[in-house]
């Protein structure tokens, strides 16, 4: 079945310059586990097209079960050079939390999404 | 020694909640109040005031603050430390002087920590040496170098701890690590050394916590924001700090707002890069070690953090002039909002042409729509009203006065139903732009001076 990303997981971003950071927080150990398999640097690429014109880094963080992604040219120049209303990414989590993943019916079950 | 310090925090950025330090100090025991005052954009703003005025660049704010909390700190003997100092840390400190002259508390002893202003410098550092290339792409600071409105280098905690053994009760800073500050209190309690990397990783860790005020304790949280009691009056966090490096990220009772594993673990992952590899002056910290456990309601337990020799070099921020900006909004109301905002867009795109205006960037946005995310925004059926943002970059000021003239007029000539224009014309703003760059820590020399009033 589909579900979104913000079922299973919570963050929050913000700006270095015109790379924007995405922490994104999985609600359970188990959430991270199949979100480690998913969530791909390319997958989120793709997910960010026409706004990340950079590369996409993952780091991961098992001990809190997150994962830092660090979304390159992403804030239109950034700082005070950037004419976007959200120059800061201060919005880019929900935005992330927005993409739909394939989840494999054993674990739908399991978890009571089903 | 110490068994335990609490180091609370009074303020994540300049403009933050004022009365926050106030009920930092007034609501429970603490034992330092730290203040992070500055971000990147802060320090250009304060070397344009300096320039007009010299005894102005410093937060203006403290000097109110520290007219209503000095009796308090006195009384208590809580020390506080901050980068209000801004590019004029010395100005900073003859005006709590005076607020303090004015109070009858003339014993308070004031720090300042200085050094890390080298904008005098640049060109010295330039004919010296191939110093203060762009960090990521290598480029010569040459091509900005007759631009510059400030260059400073980001200091670490030790000369903060300098100034708390020559006795310091208030420490003014300019270009501190918001990190550092929170660190310096527990090298000067616990003794801490240089070599200590674990302990000094787990100091900066706790600094990056709390340096953002209330982000860690309820605000801006999106795991549970409804569940936040009484945000109007959210306590800001405080540290418990342990000799042995744990600590606590905890606040004070009876005051709104949540301290819980995911209030902070959102602010962990906040404007971080490679968790393993967190750089400071004082060490590479690894946010890959962090041990959470929630002890008890609002305590937040933190454990387990390893960190790594620091490297040779400081960060340089050097902010610099790099063009002009506007942005301008019209308001469109039902029906059909949007297409009129687009209609609306398009005919401002054509003005711009017709006049030959010339820009390096035009970007409209339309909010209620997709302003925050973009081609990831799900359509809107009816909106009641859509706000139409255009912004444009360039450097020919000229063009923006002109462009100005250009979007009010659209409330008589364009599309029906717009309005929300009583701001007016919308006036150019200077880009100050930044250039990240490295420099030895041999050619830095951090300095703190500590004195009392003159009597």
């Amino acid at each position: 079945m589909k579900v979104k990303l913000i079922e299973l997981a919570h963050g929050r971003s913000g700006d270095k310059g015109d790379t924007a950071n995405v922490g994104i927080i999985a609600y359970k150990p188990e959430y991270y586990a199949f979100l480690k398999r998913v969530l791909t640097p390319e997958k989120v690429k793709q997910h960010f097209t026409g706004i990340c014109k950079g590369k996409v880094e993952r780091f991961e963080m098992p001990n809190i079960c997150a994962f830092n992604f660090l979304l390159h040219q992403s804030l239109g120049g950034g700082g005070t050079r950037s004419l976007r209303h959200d120059a800061q990414g201060k919005t880019l989590s929900t935005a992330f939390l927005r993409m739909e993943l394939e989840l494999p019916d054993e674990l739908a079950e399991k978890w009571g999404f089903k | 020694m110490k068994n335990k310090i609490r180091i609370a925090a009074g303020q994540g950025f300049w403009g933050d909640r004022a009365d926050a330090p106030v009920e930092q100090v007034r609501k429970g025991p603490v034992d330092y109040l730290i203040m992070d005052y500055l971000a990147e954009v802060t320090m250009s703003i304060m070397q344009k005031q300096k320039m007009r005025d010299p005894n102005q660049g410093y937060a203006r704010d403290l000097i109110p603050l520290m007219k209503e909390i000095l009796p308090d700190i006195v009384e208590k003997d809580i020390k506080v430390i901050t980068n209000a100092g801004g590019v004029n840390p010395l100005a900073c400190r003859e005006a709590i002087f005076e607020v303090a002259r004015n109070l009858g508390l003339a014993d308070v002893k004031i720090g300042i920590v200085s050094g890390d202003d080298i904008r005098d410098q640049v060109d010295t550092l330039l004919k010296s040496g191939n110093y203060l290339n762009h960090m990521e792409s290598g480029e010569s600071i040459q091509s900005i170098a007759d631009r510059l409105y400030s260059a400073n280098v980001y200091l670490g905690a030790q000369p903060v701890v300098e100034a708390l053994r020559q006795g310091a009760q208030i420490i003014i800073t300019g270009r501190v690590t918001d990190t550092g500050l929170t660190l310096a209190p527990m090298i000067y309690e616990f003794g801490w050394q240089e070599s200590d990397y674990h302990k000094l990783a787990a100091g900066i860790i706790a600094g990056h916590i709390i340096e953002c005020g209330a982000q860690v304790s309820g605000g801006n949280f999106l795991a549970g924001w409804r569940e936040v009691p009484d945000m109007a009056h959210i306590g800001f966090p405080i540290i418990e700090a342990y000799p042995d490096a744990e600590f606590v990220v905890t606040k004070h009772e009876n005051t709104g707002g949540l301290i819980d594993l995911r209030t902070v673990k959102e602010q962990i992952v906040y404007e971080l890069g490679d968790p393993t590899t967190y750089i400071t002056p004082d060490v590479i910290a690894d946010f890959t070690s962090i041990q959470l456990e929630q002890e008890a309601e609002n305590r937040v337990r933190v454990r387990g953090i390893q960190g790594r020799p620091p490297t040779d070099s400081y960060k340089v921020s050097v902010s610099y002039a790099d063009g002009w900006t506007s942005l301008s909004k019209l308001t469109f109301a039902w029906p059909d909002a949007l297409e009129k905002a687009q209609k609306a867009d398009d005919i401002l795109r054509q003005r711009i042409k017709d006049l030959h205006l010339e820009f390096e960037e035009i970007h409209t946005e339309f909010l209620g729509v997709n302003a925050c995310h973009g081609p990831l925004a799900h359509p809107v059926d009816e909106p009641n009203e859509v706000i139409l943002q255009i912004g444009i970059r360039g450097v020919h000021q000229a063009d923006f006065l002109r462009f100005g003239r250009e979007m009010v007029p659209l409330i008589l000539s364009g599309p029906p139903t717009a309005t929300g224009f009583s701001a007016g014309r919308s006036r150019p703003k200077e880009v100050v732009a930044f250039w990240p760059a490295l420099i030895p820590k041999s050619l830095i020399a951090p300095r703190c001076d500590v004195k009392g009033l003159e009597k």
